[in-house]
């Protein structure tokens, strides 16, 4: 297939993506939204479901089951199956892709929360903190390393998977890559400008996060003392 | 249970009721065959710091923890100036109570300002008050102010401790709460903390429970010292004096140590021993007196006094007759020690200086020598009469 494309046409002409500026700005920018709204919602579930882990450790394991069960059904399918309930829709899209990020989420905030050294909590407790202040002024802070390492990993994923819900008619950069596939004879500028600025998006928001994490964390990076 | 565990403070003329009273204090835990601490009452008397020492699993940390509520009893009562620790919630109890711990647990994703002011803020103090609070507990532990913005693990392991302690004293609680809290920093540093410990506590007056497994840390810091048996039953309460001079049965005895007459050395000052002038003669004596006073102690070689200092020494085989003792050349003694200094810390410095007499000054005034044979009779206590005064202030080079 690969060699109908280079014969067809060449992989990437310029004055098309010239001509297409406007049209690649929007669909970076869904691509950039469906991305934010997973990754927001599935934090804000995770992070929810993290607490119930934590403060009731019998749930973590059937949690994170449930976690693992959502990450292997394949995307396609997870489409059909939520298609009946949602319809055809950014909400069907949204709701896939959170089903993705909260394995990683929960495991990382409660990997996060569990590293949190011992005599840390301690002091907490021993200063009189009760425990909701704590989590979140104490174990939080402490455990965001971990916790925005998880939220790199999901948001890379998510970047990823959104051009699949191409298919189900949305799918920011994955529209155009399926256009490009779709047209006759297939135009390979589509694919490749659609898979580039794809992975150019995922690194950017990589980067970012991890400049967030550098932000958040003044603590981490100053020198030990002897 | 001895005897003397029955009333610990009675006798002793104690004015007020106990800060800290402990009533058949008892923990099992889940899964152990016999409590980690049974039917322990114990009293703290205001303002006094009371170490609990014992081997592990004694029940020490546990009694400790019982206090602030960090572990509840399974039976027992917690009074603190009269009322049960039980009777409100336990955050708000601690908040009342400071507490240090060994690996001092400071927030590392806080400043040491922040975290001196956790107490603080949970009560909802104002900006400046905190502020103003930081900033004199500062110096309170001898941490410079810019350290206020520093994060901990910028801070060696003794600055930390201190912060800890800091942390604990933020807002003035009357009970401090110390669980091995030198535990974990080198010797040097360790008796540094402690001296400063004792500092604060003359100053502030707090009343501390302290937790170690180091008996010569109990006997340096406590006013008493409760000795815990494995399962939490107390073998003695009393001062460490007392426990020193009188344990109450073969357990203390053997907790104590062989050296538990070196360690009565550790709470006596040498201002207060029985110190001896020594072979010392005025600058303007003449040679032949010194040699006499010399001769008179048993030794062969003199101390030079300037007025009420003492400005060396030297050997009498080096007197030239028709001199006056101050116009010969004098070596200087090479163990000074303050009056305050423990007669152990007096000993040590002997020892380890390879000499065998100590000079007891207080300010640059002389108050007499100390020598080792003497320090080693009361070791021994036995050996009467006066040692055979052979000691010199040289050491095997000098003489060369």
């Amino acid at each position: 297939m690969t060699g109908v494309l280079a014969q067809a046409r060449p992989l990437l002409e310029w004055d098309w993506v010239g001509r297409n500026g406007e049209l690649l700005w929007e669909l970076t920018r869904q691509h950039l939204y469906f991305t934010g709204m997973a990754v927001g919602i599935g934090l804000a579930i995770s992070l929810a479901l993290s607490v119930v882990a934590l403060r009731w450790r019998a749930t973590l394991t059937p949690i994170l089951g449930f976690g693992s069960v959502l990450y292997t059904i394949p995307s396609l399918a997870l489409f059909a199956l939520l298609l009946p309930v949602l319809g055809i829709g950014d909400a069907l899209a949204i709701t896939a892709l959170v089903t993705y990020t909260i394995l990683i989420l929960v495991r990382n905030i409660v990997a996060g929360i569990d590293g949190v050294p011992r005599e840390v909590i301690e002091a907490a407790d021993g200063m009189g903190y009760r425990p909701a202040r704590r989590f979140l002024e104490i174990e939080l802070p402490l455990a965001m390393p971990v916790v925005v390492a998880g939220l790199r990993i999901a948001s890379v994923t998510v970047i990823g998977l959104v051009t699949v819900t191409a298919l189900i008619g949305r799918g920011g950069l994955g529209a155009l890559i399926l256009r490009g596939f779709r047209t006759l004879p297939p135009f390979p500028t589509m694919i490749v400008v659609g898979t580039l600025l794809s992975v150019v998006l995922a690194i950017t928001v990589d980067l970012l996060l991890l400049g967030v994490e550098r932000a958040l964390t003044p603590w981490a990076r100053r020198k030990t003392a002897p | 249970m001895p005897e003397t565990t029955a009333a610990p403070v009675a006798g002793t003329a104690t004015p007020t009721d106990p800060m800290i009273a402990l009533r058949g204090l008892t923990k099992a835990f889940d899964g152990q065959d016999r409590p980690a601490v049974d039917h322990l009452d114990l009293d703290v008397p205001r303002g006094e710091i009371v170490v609990l020492v014992g081997p592990s699993g004694c029940g020490k940390t546990t009694t400790l923890k019982m206090i602030n509520r960090i572990i509840e009893p399974t039976s027992g009562e917690v009074f603190i100036d009269g009322q049960p620790t039980s009777a409100r919630p336990a955050h708000e109890l601690r908040r009342d109570l400071g507490y240090v711990i060994q690996q001092v647990g400071l927030f590392p994703h806080k400043t040491i300002a922040q975290n001196i002011a956790t107490v603080p803020r949970l009560l909802g103090w104002d900006r400046d008050r905190i502020r103003a609070r930081t900033a004199e507990l500062l110096e309170r532990v001898d941490l410079e102010p810019e350290l206020a913005s520093r994060y901990p693990s910028e801070l060696s392991g003794g600055q930390r401790q201190r912060v800890g302690v800091a942390r604990a004293l933020a807002a003035d609680p009357p009970v401090l709460l110390m669980d091995e809290p030198y535990g974990a920093v080198d010797p040097l540093v360790r008796g540094r903390l402690q001296d400063q410990l004792l500092e604060l506590q003359r100053e502030l007056g707090k009343t501390i429970v302290f937790v170690t497994h180091d008996i010569d840390e109990a006997i340096k810091l406590g006013d008493r010292i409760a000795i815990l048996n494995v399962g939490g039953v107390l073998e003695q309460y009393a001062p460490p004096a007392e426990i020193l001079r009188e344990p109450a049965n073969d357990f203390v005895r053997s907790f104590l140590g062989a050296e538990r007459a070196l360690k009565q050395l550790s709470l006596q000052a040498v201002g207060d021993a029985e110190l001896v002038r020594g072979p010392v003669v005025a600058a303007d004596e003449s040679a032949t007196a010194a040699r006499s006073v010399a001769q008179a102690e048993g030794v062969d070689w003199v101390g030079v006094l300037d007025g009420e200092r003492l400005r060396g020494w030297l050997w009498t085989d080096d007197l030239e007759d028709g001199r006056r003792v101050g116009d010969h050349a004098t070596r200087d003694f090479r163990v000074m020690v303050d009056h305050a200094t423990s007669l152990r810390g007096a000993l040590d410095a002997i020892v380890t200086s390879r000499n065998q007499v100590a000079v007891v000054v207080d300010d640059d005034r002389y108050r007499g020598m100390l020598f080792i044979e003497d320090v080693a009779r009361r070791l021994t206590l036995s050996g009467g009469g006066r040692a055979n005064r052979r000691a010199t202030p040289a050491v095997s080079e000098d003489r060369a």
